[in-house]
């Protein structure tokens, strides 16, 4: 009866099986490999969250972040003078980055010829390409010596408050522009790609209606791709926040709270890059970790809103940009 | 009219403006790299181990070789699962699990590399006690997959749907398919994009700073302290001294040759191939 029934499977089943053998073990092992991405990033967390826990544990969550104390010989742990110098230099990048990466691409797609695009494209990618220790180098012998002797004491001259005390050159200003122009490609290159997708018939129909180029590209083109160049700026502001070496060298490292951005200051990846290493005990290596743990939550979140902003926007007329 | 048309002019000229504001630092960048880094090169400089303090000579020799060594262990370990993983994508990523490999691969390639350094340090140096070569490559490594992943499946994209068809149609299996047909056709591309990564790979200084640390004399063993050239040109950047900062713009203008000869060996391959290139 078994054997019947047996025999009467194999001939379908058993041959295609057969034949679909390396298929299927292809088809496998790939999975097997797409599956090690979901593995890396499971990876990812787990050894954050292994290094750094005992020191959340031992310090807590809220009390490590809101204190504004960093003190190693103390066992002083607060996070806030960090977080604090990493949104500021971010946010003075983006300020100087945003206008500019934005102008460049909409110069680039709208207004130059197409073969300037071609052309600036290789400088573009040059300028992504430039490892950050060399951006750090320079910004240290070249960028902070510029800003202490014409710069800052011609900003401070405006009396405005956050431009004021010492022009030291090294400080929250140095880091930011030096994080401008390493998120310039960023911004510049995503937003040409969210540019080039605006459909050619909503410009036209500007240009038909008596708009200039400026207004068509105002009334026309950026409303379209409004949601792109948002997502393009929050992967920059992912970048900058992220950043380490260029910061590291010229942000001053000291962990201290100032309002005026010629003040020296600190940032997370900047103060995990100088003590990790030579960290002593457990809880200062934790407290490092725990910064970056703070770190890999925010950029990951900033890059989840970006990629999905930037899909929306790519796969047609964006509901945000209503 | 004339106000619209004073407008038009002047926002063209202020876009246009953004192109010199991004050449400015790229030009200073260049120029200043090898303005003052070639004087710092001789053979010495390629070959020797480096001078102590107030010594002149020496080199960053063990520097170069610590680059290479890490970025051979990162190939080996991430190479394969970030071709792989782009393999995946782009031959069985069109269902569920393609979309959440695709996502989260764009995503971890913006995870800060410091981040990674601290995930290889609780990685390998915890349990191995000692910095060494293997966690600064592990770190590399990390960092190569999702940039690698998402490159691959754009490549192997490009094969043209025709040529599987074609195959398929003369009775060939997937997976005979797969292999000798549409990776063969992208294989120059996939070969490009290993390059660019390792390119990537070999500039990274903040996951080295505490996994691989740094090492004074060659280092020919993977469990041991590496040098690296990125790690070097940060010491002597903020060292305070004259000759050191010579040399660290030396370094930089050896990195930057380095990262430069991979991309441009990079474009040159993906031009060779037509069909698979870009």
């Amino acid at each position: 009866m078994g054997e019947v029934a047996a025999r009467h499977a194999e001939p379908s089943g058993g041959r295609s099986s057969r034949t679909n053998l390396p298929d299927r073990a292809w088809a496998v092992s790939l999975t097997v490999f797409g599956a090690a991405v979901l593995v890396v990033a499971g990876v990812i967390v787990g050894a954050l969250w292994f290094v750094a826990a005992p020191a959340v544990k031992t310090l807590g969550l809220w009390n490590f972040v809101g204190s504004r104390q960093w003190d190693v010989t103390r066992d002083l742990y607060g996070a806030l003078p960090f977080i604090y110098g990493t949104l500021v230099t971010s946010a003075v990048a983006l300020i100087i980055a945003l206008p500019v990466s934005v102008g460049l691409a909409v110069f680039l797609t709208e207004m130059a010829p197409a073969r300037l695009r071609v052309v600036v494209s290789f400088p573009i990618s040059l300028l992504a390409g430039i490892p950050s220790v060399v951006y750090g180098l320079w910004g240290l012998f070249v960028l902070v010596p510029l800003l202490r002797k014409p710069i800052e004491p011609w900003l401070a001259r405006t009396h405005f408050p956050l431009f004021s005390g010492a022009p030291i050159g090294l400080g929250y200003l140095a880091a930011g522009v030096i994080l401008a122009i390493m998120i310039l490609p960023t911004i510049t290159t995503i937003s040409i790609e969210v540019l080039r997708t605006v459909p050619g018939s909503l410009r036209e129909a500007a240009l038909a209606l008596g708009a200039t180029r400026w207004e068509a590209i105002r009334i026309a083109v950026l409303p379209y791709s409004r949601a792109g160049i948002v997502g393009a700026t929050i992967l920059g502001l992912g970048r900058a926040l992220g950043e380490t070496m260029a910061v590291t060298m010229v942000i001053g490292n000291s962990p201290t709270i100032s309002a005026s951005l010629f003040a020296p200051g600190y940032s997370l990846p900047a103060v995990i890059a100088n003590e990790f290493a030579e960290a002593s005990g457990s809880l200062q290596t934790g407290a490092l970790a725990a910064l970056g743990l703070i770190l890999f939550a925010v950029t990951l979140l900033l890059n989840v809103i970006a990629r999905l902003l930037v899909r929306v926007s790519q796969k047609g007329p964006a509901r945000v940009a209503a | 009219m004339k106000r619209r048309r004073l407008v038009n002019h002047l926002m063209t000229a202020l876009c246009g403006f953004g192109l010199l504001l991004a050449l400015i630092p790229l030009g200073s960048i260049l120029w200043l790299v090898i303005s003052r880094g070639a004087p710092a090169l001789n053979l010495d400089f390629f070959t020797q181990l480096p001078a102590p303090v107030g010594e002149t000579g020496g080199g960053v020799g063990n520097a170069i070789l610590g680059t290479l060594s890490m970025v051979g262990i990162g190939c080996i370990l991430g190479v394969p699962v970030g071709v792989g993983a782009g393999v995946f994508l782009a031959e069985r990523g069109n269902g569920r699990t393609g979309d959440a490999v695709r996502f989260t691969a764009e995503v971890l390639s913006g995870v800060p590399s410091i981040v990674v350094g601290i995930v290889a340090y609780g990685l390998v140096v915890l349990p191995m006690h000692r910095f060494s070569a293997l966690a600064g490559g592990v770190a590399l490594a990390v960092l190569m997959i999702p940039a690698l992943a998402r490159s691959t499946e754009e490549l192997v994209r490009l094969v043209p749907g025709s040529l599987r068809e074609a195959s398929l149609a003369l009775g060939v299996p997937q997976w005979r398919t797969s292999l000798r047909v549409v990776l063969r056709t992208a294989l120059g591309g996939i070969v490009t994009a290993v390059l660019l990564s390792i390119a990537r790979a070999a500039g990274e200084t903040a996951p080295l700073l505490f996994t691989a640390l740094n090492n004074q004399y060659w280092n020919f063993k993977a469990d041991q302290p590496t040098a690296s050239l990125t790690v070097q040109i940060y010491n002597y950047a903020v060292s305070p001294y004259q000759d050191w900062h010579q040399k660290a713009w030396g370094a930089a203008l050896v990195l930057l040759l380095l990262v430069g000869a991979l991309s441009l060996i990079a474009k040159a391959l993906a031009r060779n191939r037509f069909g698979t290139a870009r």
